[in-house]
C-alpha cells in the first residue's frame, strides 16, 4: 500500500512538473522573459532593491532613507542639488530676470514665500518650511519623490516630509492617513513614471489641473485620444521619455522654451545642444511623409507650432482647468462665521471661502499667440499699471520671424491683491495654520503683511485686487493624427487664427477691393449678356430675315 | 443650298471641352479656397484644384505644340481691321436679323472680336494664372528666394486677379456661343466639327473680300 501510494505520489508530482514546466516554458517562450515572483512587478532593471541589505531599515524619517540611498548611489544627491527641482531658483538664460518658484508670481496661489510648509511638499527635499533651510545637506535630498513606485505621499503641511505616524488629513476633516512604510517604498524604487512627476506637475496651483491645463491626473493612465505618446495602451511613454534627463538635470522648461526647432531628428549619438523635449527632437521638422498633402503640411510647419494643430484641445481628459480665479471674492463666510465652498453641475468647486471665485474649462479650445520661447515675468518688484490688466508673463515671439511660431495656449484670468501704493503685486500668507494665514482667519491685512515679511518686498499696508492674466504654452495632450485640426478650423474667416498676425492664410485672408472689382466685373457681365440676351429673343420676330436665312 | 466645312479637328474639340470643364472645375474649386463659398471643404478644394491644374498646364502642353506644329496659331494674329463691323453687328444687327459679318473660311475660323480676345486669353489670363499658380503651388519651396515684397499676399492676390479675368471671359464666351445663326450653331459646331455655311454666303475661300468679311 505504501508502496503504491508513495508511487501515486510520484506520478501526480512528475504530472504537476510537466505541466508547470511546460507552462513556464509557454511564458518564457511568450514573453521572452520569466515572468517576476508573485506580487512583484516584472522590472527591467539589473538591481533588486528588495535584496540590498542598506535598504532593510528600520527607517525613521525620509533622511535615513537618502542616506542608504546615497551610501551606493554616491553623486546623486550633488547633481539633483545643482537642479532647479532642489534650488527652486532659476536664473532665466534669455532675460537674465532671477525666477523659480521661490521668487516667481502667478495668478493661481500667487507665490511661495511665507507658505513653505504647505507648498514645500512638492520640493524634492525634506524640512524646507523657512529662509533657514540648509541648501547644502545632502540627506535632506528626497530620493523617494520621484523615484518611488506607490504607496508615498508627501503631504501639505509636512515641509516635504511625508507622514510618519498615523495623522489626520486635512486637518479635521476626519480622514486619516497611515504612517508611511519607508521600509517598503525604499526597496521598491524604480525609475520616475507620469504618476511621480504628476504628483506636483498635475496639482500646479493647488488642485489636479489647476494651472496648466494639459498636465493633470488624467495622463495616469491617458487613453490614445487624450495623448497618442504616453497612451497607456500604446507607446505608453513617461515624461522622462521626452524630458530626458541627464545627471538629474530634466529638459525642457516653460521658462526657457524651445520656441522654433527647425530641424530633423537628433540621431542616437549625436552631440547637441538642442532640447531633447521639442516635437522636432524625434520627429524631425517635415515629419509629414508622401506627396502633395503631406508636404503642405510640412510647409505649415514653417509659421506653425506642430502643437497648434496637434492639440486641438487641452483638459480633455474629464479633469477641468482653471481659466480664471478671482480672489477678491475671498473671505465670505456662513453666518455661523464658517468658511464654505459652492460647487457646479458637475460637482466641481466654484467658490471656495479660502481662494474665492474661479472659472473652470474643460475641452478647451486654445488662443493661439507668435512665440520665439522668451517669456519675461512680472516680478514681486515690478511696477504695475492698474488701470489695466496686469501681464504677469508675456510671451515674445515676432509675427513671420524665423524664431518663432504660432503656438497654442491656454490664456488664464486671475484678480489679485496688489499694493496700491507701491503699486507691485503681493504675495499673501495664506496655507500654515497660524494667526495670520488667510485660510485660517480670513483677514487680507494680516495675510498681506505676513507675506511682504517674508518676501521682503516693501509694503505700505494699502492692498487693492487687480485684474491678471498669464499665459500657458500647451504642448502636452498630443492628440493622434487623425483627431489633429483640418484645414477649415483656420482657412476660413472666422478660424481660429482669426486675428493672428504675420501669416497670410486663403480663405482667411483677401483682397476685399479687387473681391469687389473682380465679382463686379463678373456681375456686369452677366447683367449685359443677360440685357443683350433678352433683347434678341424679345426682337426675334422683327428680324428681317427671321433668323433663319 | 447650305454646304458643311470640317472646321473643327478632333483634338481641338477635345481640347476646348476638356479645357472648359477644367476651367469651370478650377473656378469653383478655386473660389472655395479664396472663401467665397462653401459647397466644397478647404482640403477636398485644394486637391482637387491642384489636380485639375496639373491636367490644363498638361493640357496647354499639347495645346501649344500642336498649334505650332499645325500652324493654327495663325488663327490668332490680330487685325483691327473692320472690327468696327463686328461690333456694330453684335450692337445692332443681331437684333434685326443682319446677316452675320463674317465668312468663316478654314483659313479664318475666327473673327476679328474673336482673334483678340482669344488671343488675350492666351497672352495674358493664361500666363497670368499659370505663372502665379505654379508660384503658388511652389510655393513651400520657393520661400525665401524670391524677391523681397513678393509675398503670398502679392502672389495670391495675382492669382486671384486671373480667376476674375478669366470667370468674366467665361460669361461672355458662354453668352456669345448662341450667337450663331441659330442659338445652338455654334455648340453643335463645337461638339461636331461641322460649321453650315449658307448660300448667300461668298464661297469659302474665295478671298474675294479681305478679312473674310462681307462686303
Amino acid at each position: 500500500m505504501d508502496t503504491t501510494r508513495s508511487g501515486w505520489r510520484g506520478l501526480a508530482g512528475a504530472v504537476l512538473m510537466l505541466a508547470a514546466s511546460t507552462f513556464a516554458c509557454a511564458a518564457v517562450e511568450a514573453g521572452g522573459t520569466v515572468a517576476a515572483p508573485a506580487g512583484k512587478p516584472a522590472s527591467k532593471s539589473t538591481a533588486d532593491h528588495s535584496r540590498f541589505k542598506e535598504l532593510q531599515g528600520p527607517f525613521k524619517t525620509g533622511e535615513d532613507v537618502t542616506r542608504a540611498c546615497l551610501s551606493c548611489h554616491t553623486e546623486a544627491a550633488r547633481q539633483v542639488m545643482g537642479t532647479r527641482h532642489w534650488t527652486w531658483e532659476y536664473v532665466n538664460p534669455d532675460t537674465g530676470q532671477k525666477l523659480g518658484k521661490k521668487t516667481m508670481l502667478n495668478g493661481f496661489c500667487i507665490g511661495d514665500r511665507s507658505n513653505e510648509a504647505f507648498c514645500q511638499s512638492c520640493h524634492i527635499g525634506y524640512g524646507w518650511k523657512d529662509a533657514s533651510f540648509d541648501f547644502t545637506a545632502e540627506d535632506k535630498v528626497d530620493c523617494l519623490a520621484c523615484h518611488n513606485t506607490g504607496d508615498y505621499r508627501k503631504l501639505a503641511g509636512l515641509a516635504g516630509h511625508p507622514p510618519y505616524q498615523r495623522m489626520e488629513f486635512p486637518a479635521k476633516s476626519g480622514k486619516f492617513v497611515e504612517a508611511t512604510d519607508l521600509v517598503k517604498v525604499a526597496q521598491s524604487v524604480g525609475p520616475t513614471s507620469r504618476r511621480t512627476c504628476g504628483t506636483c506637475h498635475y496639482f500646479g496651483g493647488g488642485g489636479d489641473g489647476v494651472k496648466h491645463g494639459d498636465l493633470d491626473t488624467s495622463l495616469n493612465k491617458p487613453s490614445r485620444e487624450l495623448d497618442v505618446h504616453m497612451a497607456a495602451d500604446g507607446l505608453n511613454f513617461t515624461c522622462a521619455t521626452c524630458h530626458k534627463s541627464d545627471q538629474h538635470k530634466v529638459a525642457g522648461s516653460r521658462i526657457s522654451m524651445t520656441g522654433a526647432d527647425p530641424h530633423g531628428a537628433i540621431v542616437r549619438g549625436e552631440k547637441t545642444d538642442r532640447n531633447p523635449a521639442t516635437c522636432q527632437a524625434c520627429h524631425g521638422d517635415r515629419p509629414h511623409k508622401g506627396t502633395g498633402h503631406a508636404q503642405r503640411l510640412n510647409d505649415h510647419a514653417r509659421a506653425l507650432a506642430c502643437q497648434t494643430c496637434h492639440i486641438p484641445e487641452f483638459a480633455r481628459g474629464g479633469v477641468p482647468t482653471k481659466m480664471g480665479w478671482d480672489w477678491s471674492t475671498a473671505g465670505k463666510l456662513t453666518p455661523e462665521g464658517k468658511p464654505f465652498q459652492l460647487k457646479d453641475e458637475h460637482d466641481h468647486v466654484i467658490y471656495d471661502s479660502k481662494k474665492g471665485d474661479f472659472k473652470l474649462g474643460q475641452n478647451v479650445r486654445p488662443d493661439y499667440v507668435w512665440f520665439n520661447g522668451k517669456v519675461t515675468y512680472t516680478q514681486p518688484d515690478t511696477k504695475i499699471d492698474p488701470n489695466t490688466r496686469v501681464a504677469i508673463n508675456t510671451f515674445h515671439g515676432t509675427p513671420g520671424a524665423a524664431d518663432s511660431r504660432i503656438w497654442p495656449v491656454k490664456t488664464f484670468h486671475g484678480k489679485q491683491p496688489y499694493d496700491t501704493e507701491h503699486l507691485t503685486l503681493l504675495v499673501p500668507h495664506t496655507a500654515t495654520p497660524d494667526e495670520t494665514a488667510f485660510w485660517y482667519n480670513f483677514d487680507w491685512a494680516k495675510a498681506l503683511k505676513t507675506g511682504a515679511e517674508a518676501t521682503g518686498a516693501p509694503y505700505s499696508g494699502k492692498f487693492g485686487f487687480v485684474p491678471t492674466s498669464m499665459l500657458w504654452p500647451i504642448t502636452h495632450m498630443v492628440a493622434p493624427k487623425e483627431k489633429a485640426l483640418g484645414c477649415m478650423q483656420c482657412h476660413t474667416a472666422d478660424g481660429r487664427l482669426a486675428g493672428v498676425p504675420g501669416v497670410w492664410m486663403p480663405g482667411r485672408d483677401r483682397n476685399e477691393l479687387l473681391d469687389r472689382i473682380g465679382f463686379g466685373l463678373a456681375g456686369l457681365m452677366l447683367l449685359g449678356v443677360v440685357g443683350h440676351g433678352g433683347m434678341r429673343f424679345l426682337l426675334r420676330n422683327k428680324r428681317t430675315h427671321g433668323g433663319e436665312h | 443650298m447650305s454646304e458643311r466645312i470640317y472646321l473643327f479637328t478632333r483634338f481641338e474639340r477635345f481640347w476646348h471641352w476638356a479645357q472648359a470643364a477644367l476651367i469651370i472645375t478650377l473656378l469653383f474649386t478655386g473660389f472655395a479656397i479664396h472663401g467665397s463659398h462653401s459647397l466644397i471643404g478647404f482640403r477636398k478644394a485644394v486637391e482637387v484644384h491642384e489636380i485639375a491644374a496639373w491636367l490644363l498646364i498638361g493640357l496647354w502642353v499639347l495645346a501649344i505644340f500642336w498649334h505650332f506644329t499645325t500652324g493654327a496659331w495663325r488663327h490668332y494674329i490680330p487685325t483691327a481691321q473692320n472690327i468696327d463691323r463686328m461690333v456694330r453687328y453684335y450692337a445692332y444687327g443681331i437684333f434685326i436679323g443682319a446677316p452675320h459679318p463674317y465668312m468663316v473660311t478654314l483659313e479664318r475660323k475666327h473673327n476679328p472680336l474673336q482673334r483678340l480676345a482669344y488671343l488675350g486669353v492666351k497672352l495674358v489670363i493664361n500666363p497670368l494664372i499659370w505663372v502665379s499658380g505654379l508660384v503658388y503651388l511652389f510655393w513651400g519651396s520657393l520661400y525665401g528666394k524670391l524677391p523681397a515684397g513678393l509675398g503670398l499676399e502679392q502672389v495670391a492676390t495675382l492669382h486671384t486677379l486671373g480667376a476674375f479675368l478669366m470667370l468674366a471671359f467665361l460669361i461672355v464666351h458662354m453668352y456669345l456661343a448662341t450667337a450663331g445663326h441659330t442659338v445652338l450653331a455654334h455648340i453643335k459646331a463645337m461638339v461636331t466639327g461641322w460649321e453650315d455655311v449658307h448660300e448667300d454666303s461668298p464661297a469659302p475661300g474665295a478671298g474675294a473680300r479681305p478679312q473674310g468679311l462681307r462686303s
